[in-house]
């Protein structure tokens, strides 16, 4: 039965407003050609970045054409990763970026559990406080940060600016309200029998977010964590602010404040230090990513 | 196994009430289903048993011990839901024993357990697979399965078919006819389908308005029905109302309908609504398959009358004839080859013995 009216309604239909199959191939082809434009447009800096990190500084110098490396040398490279400093950035910059993404997923995961599922006085109101904490600017709020931790210096006499671990104590405060958010939001699409039927088996609070919560919302999870490495990572602003000295230094900050030297900017090195930073949060993009976009598939909670 | 029983169990909304005062009593071993339309409060009175929602006034006893502030995991029940509620991310062998491992049983034991219940359900291959490789049908299953490894002193079951297709359902149903007939654990059990209701329960409990209509076996709902909203709910298709009234004339007790149509009473039914007012006004209730082609041979209590059919459903079996009578629309159970047709006549005959009346005002059954 079902076949035969298809069959009638298909070529009157294919007459008048072309198939279904023509109208997927052309959006397939249009999306094809914004994404090569997006991808070409992306890829640009990146691209220059590399080949600029591969020519010495007197061919950088010398006019000649900029897209391509007529002496390609690892020069700039053995430099950066033999300088002590250089890698002093990178070990603080990695730490601080573990460190808060281990302090942002203990505060986060549990505060978003708690938002969503324990129904307190207070809490749909919380929630949404947690939410309008990130709408504010980060480039407003250092000024009040950076007078905090020097009133606390003058108080206590525990010296934290020009400490690299400062930043431990403030991008948490970036982090920390919308990996909350992100995770209240996964959460909430937990069916809430599931949590019921964890209480009827016997498990506490504790475990049901431990061994249902946590294990159903990994791909939110893992979206949370890439966001905070990367916010913790990329930071300008802050560690400019915050650290002075040279051994206290980030790798954003470090890069820009040592190789530019007055007016003399050694491009060269400043491309590699900016590939060699990129780096790490697009090795941990390319491992988890795979995690990520299978669990947002997979995600067969209900039906 | 215990026995539960609920005593003027109330439960507040803000200024909601969703349950007004339940009294019940559910022995060991019994198979009680908790049946009424939505929101009539019968889930609520689940989860309160469950202790999954608090309760605002009154007791709760799970095998005599009063549980109100008992938390669920110690009220050593366990509870089906409607969209199974399995845990994605485990096997069907980790989710019916999740349970067991938070309680910390030895590992022979809950393997053991496994093996049964699996065994029980017919779910033996499925074991190491996740829920999303499986289809309703056996998802319910390993609900039930989970439930079963826990051994409880109760089953609650919420609306656990609901999900399913209609030919899963029936088959589902007899499955859990036959684990309970197998574990004799005492079940509560919700559902909004009479059928279901009737089918599994050994007493049905009917509520309506978050209070209970009526408590009884499946026969005695049907049979004998407390109030209009039992009546009208237990049975398919529903029992027809007529408004009606009662009149004496020629020495006899008769149930008049109109000026036109009126039916004597037989005597027990005319001994037994003798003391009623003739002023009152009242439904006529009868059940579809009591109001039938007439038959040659005159039964006592039997009345024939004539009607012109609106519309006509073969079922195979049977065919339900629609009709009006003086103004009501009925429905009646005929014989396939008494020669309904769409818009034809039909004698009819009623069958008294087996009639109802009710006050139109309180819709109690006299």
């Amino acid at each position: 039965m079902s076949t035969v009216t298809i069959d009638k309604a298909g070529p009157t239909r294919k007459v008048k407003y072309g198939s279904m199959s023509r109208d997927r191939a052309w959006a397939l082809r249009w999306s094809y050609f914004f994404l090569t434009l997006f991808a070409i447009f992306s890829l640009v800096p990146p691209i220059y970045m590399l080949i600029t990190s591969l020519k010495s500084s007197a061919e950088i110098s010398a006019a000649t054409n900029p897209w391509w490396v007529f002496h390609p040398t690892l020069s700039n490279y053995i430099e950066l990763l033999t300088s002590n400093q250089f890698l002093r950035f990178f070990w603080n910059s990695a730490w601080v970026s573990i460190i808060v993404v281990t302090i942002t997923m203990l505060i986060s995961v549990p505060a978003a559990f708690a938002l969503s599922r324990m129904k307190f006085w207070g809490s749909a109101t919380l929630a949404t406080g947690v939410f309008l904490t990130y709408l504010v600017p980060d480039s407003l709020l250092f000024i009040p940060l950076f007078k905090m931790f020097a009133v606390i210096g003058d108080w206590t006499g525990i010296q934290l600016i020009n400490k690299w671990y400062v930043l431990l104590f403030i991008y948490p405060t970036l982090t920390v309200p919308f990996c909350t958010w992100i995770m209240i939001g996964y959460f909430a699409s937990i069916p809430k029998e599931l949590d019921e039927a964890a209480i009827i088996d016997g498990a506490s609070w504790f475990q049901t977010l431990t061994r249902i919560f946590i294990p159903v919302a990994l791909p939110g999870l893992i979206a949370a964590t890439i966001f905070a490495f990367t916010v913790s990572w990329a930071q300008y602003l802050y560690p400019l602010v915050f650290t002075t000295s040279t051994d206290q230094l980030v790798l954003p900050v470090g890069i820009i404040t040592t190789l530019i030297k007055g007016d003399v900017f050694n491009w060269g090195q400043i491309m590699t230090g900016a590939l060699l930073g990129a780096a790490p949060p697009l090795i941990i993009y390319a491992f988890l990513m795979d995690y990520y976009i299978a669990g947002l598939t997979a995600g067969a909670t209900k039906g | 196994m215990a026995d539960v029983t609920l005593r003027k169990v109330v439960k507040r909304y803000d200024d909601v009430e969703a349950v007004r005062g339940i009294d019940l009593d559910i022995a060991d071993h019994e198979f009680v289903v908790l049946v009424g339309p939505s929101g009539c409060g019968k889930s609520t009175t689940l989860r309160m048993i469950a202790g999954l929602e608090d309760i605002s006034d009154g007791d709760i006893m799970i095998g005599g011990d009063v549980v109100n502030d008992v938390p669920p995991k110690d009220r050593d029940i366990a509870m089906v839901f409607q969209n199974y509620a399995l845990y994605p991310h485990m096997t069907v062998a980790e989710n019916m024993s999740f349970g067991l491992r938070l309680k910390h049983y030895p590992k022979a034991e809950i393997n053991a357990r496994v093996t049964e219940a699996a065994r029980m359900l017919d779910i033996t291959d499925l074991i190491n697979r996740k829920p999303k490789q499986l289809s309703g049908g056996q998802r319910q299953r390993v609900a039930m399965g989970r439930a079963i490894v826990r051994n409880p002193k109760v089953f609650l079951f919420d609306e656990p078919l609901s999900n399913l297709d209609a030919k899963l359902r029936v088959q589902m149903r007899i499955e859990i006819k036959k684990v309970h007939q197998k574990v004799r654990t005492t079940t509560v059990y919700v559902t909004h389908d009479q059928v279901e209701a009737m089918t599994l329960a050994d007493r049905v409990v009917v509520m309506n308005h978050g209070r209970i209509e009526q408590i009884g076996t499946p026969n005695e709902l049907y049979h004998k029905p407390a109030t209009k909203f039992v009546a009208s709910f237990i049975g398919s298709p529903a029992m027809n109302f007529v408004p009606c009234r009662l009149e004496d004339s020629a020495g006899k007790l008769h149930l008049r309908l109109t000026d036109r149509l009126a039916f004597p009473l037989p005597p027990a039914r005319a001994a037994r609504y003798n003391a009623l007012p003739r002023t009152d006004k009242l439904l006529f209730g009868i059940r579809p398959e009591h109001m039938t082609e007439a038959s040659p041979h005159a039964e006592p209590g039997v009345e024939p009358f004539d009607a012109t059919l609106d519309v006509t459903e073969p079922m195979g079996m049977e065919t339900l004839v629609y009709f009006t009578l003086e103004g009501t629309a009925v429905c009646g159970r005929v014989n396939p080859n008494a020669g309904a047709q769409d818009g034809g006549p039909l004698r009819m005959a009623v069958d008294l013995n087996n009639m109802h009346l009710l006050n139109e005002a309180t819709g109690a059954v006299l």
